[in-house]
């Protein structure tokens, strides 16, 4: 039946994306999954990467962090903390971001290890961010 | 006679002063407050998306057998409390602080979130384990921090029960003090079985409706890689995502609790002003009486 597949990307801060697409492909902790509508239903994780939507024939990107994904044959639902479209990055912001967690984790042994963990992290989500924008570009 | 026009004048001033303070403060605090109550409800749809997720899971997976629901004898307890930075802001803090100072001093340990509970529990020598900063709109990085140490609290069998007490938002009007039991996570916290069984009967009814797509949505997931290691991951992000709900409610009702104590500030003062104003206008009519009498009398005895 249906062609298409809902999508929806959902953090803790918006309702990121909700639209129907083609196909999406997912950053899985396993690789990349590519689904098609009628997919069949999968529970997994993704690891911070990217997300590719096709829709009306455009590709978009977005960067995501971890979190987990739901797919069902005309739906797949993306859970994660990070969700951000390829043309709202903002590349000097995500540099500095870089930067700052960089020099944190330079003078590593004064932070305690939440602190690392917090920075690495930024770190991951900053780059993901940046291949990205510069793929793109 | 009262106090002299002057003193009076001083005294109008200064509460004109105040006034405006707690104006501008409660304005503040209504404009946080919006913000907070946006951020909480923000977070609605991913945490349905996490009970959806989660109640899957456990049609697969053991959920039971996991450390982080082990009920064992409770010995130690770890009280997480999330209270303000600030004062002013009504009772919300002692109403707060009265319930955490409840709890048994021997066999409590406690981790503060807010300034105002952590000098609480230090005056009182009460057994603080941690103190975390909680900016005034809490990211989920913030809160994480919280969460990821009692969870390696409770697995380290260093307590046998984490609760986090905080303020639960109701309304503008009303918040109240709640304790609520984070680990272990009890079985019944978990969103589960009711709502297949309530979507069943509808189902029933209609069963005409249920198309070929949405039966086989019904269909069991395929885990990538395996029910446990979602498990492993999903619960503690479940755990998270609970701690960071509750210090979005504890801040929207620290603002609205703020917001109202402000404007009773305001409303108080500027009756104050009023019974002043009066005061000084009667003092004011009153010099100005004698003033005129004693002229008067001069003029006459010149007369």
């Amino acid at each position: 039946m249906a062609n298409t597949l809902r999508l929806e990307i959902v953090t803790p801060l918006e309702e990121a994306y909700s639209e129907d697409v083609q196909m999406v492909v997912l950053p899985g902790v396993e690789g990349e999954m590519g689904i098609y509508p009628m997919h069949i239903p999968v529970m997994t994780e993704i690891k911070p990467g990217e997300l590719k939507i096709l829709k009306d024939g455009i590709e978009s990107d977005f960067a995501v962090g971890e979190g987990f994904v739901e797919i069902t044959q005309t739906k797949v639902t993306v859970l994660t903390d990070l969700a951000i479209g390829v043309e709202a990055i903002d590349e000097k912001a995500v540099e500095r971001a870089i930067e700052r967690a960089q020099s944190a984790l330079r003078n590593a042994e004064a932070l305690k290890a939440e602190e690392i963990a917090a920075a690495e992290a930024t770190l991951q989500r900053s780059f993901v961010q940046l291949r990205l924008k510069r793929k793109t570009k | 006679m009262a106090a002299n026009t002057r003193d009076i004048r001083r005294r109008i001033k200064s509460i004109k002063n105040t006034a405006q303070i707690t104006k501008a403060m409660q304005m503040v605090a209504s404009s946080k407050m919006r913000k907070a109550q946006g951020a909480a409800l923000a977070g609605r749809p991913y945490a349905e998306q996490l009970n959806k997720v989660l109640v899957d899971v456990q049609r697969h997976a053991d959920v039971t057998l996991h450390p982080l629901l082990e009920v064992r004898p409770m010995r130690r307890e770890l009280v997480v409390v999330l209270s303000t930075d600030k004062g002013l802001c009504g009772a919300l803090n002692t109403n707060l602080l009265r319930e955490a100072t409840a709890y048994d001093a021997q066999r409590t340990y406690f981790v503060s979130a807010g300034r105002k509970g952590q000098q609480h529990l230090a005056r009182l020598k009460r057994r603080l384990l941690a103190d975390f900063p909680l900016p005034d709109a809490p990211a989920l990085r913030d809160t994480r921090v919280i969460s990821k140490f009692c969870i390696e609290q409770f697995l380290s069998g260093k307590v046998d029960k984490v609760t986090v007490l905080y303020t639960q938002f109701i309304n503008t009007l009303i918040q109240k003090p709640v304790a609520r039991t984070l680990l272990p996570i009890s079985p019944f916290d978990l969103p589960s079985a009711p709502k297949p069984g309530e979507a069943a009967q509808p189902g029933e009814a209609q069963p005409a409706k249920e198309t070929a797509a949405e039966a086989l949505d019904h269909n069991d997931y395929l885990y990538e890689p395996g029910p446990m290691q979602v498990l492993n991951r999903i619960l503690p992000h479940y755990l998270h995502f609970e701690v960071y709900q509750m210090a979005l409610d504890a801040r929207a009702s620290e603002h609205s609790a703020r917001m109202v104590a402000m404007k009773s500030a305001s409303d108080n003062a500027q009756q104050l002003i009023k019974d002043l104003t009066l005061e000084y206008n009667k003092v004011r009519q009153a010099g100005i009486t004698t003033e005129l009498l004693e002229i008067s009398t001069a003029q006459i005895a010149l007369g």
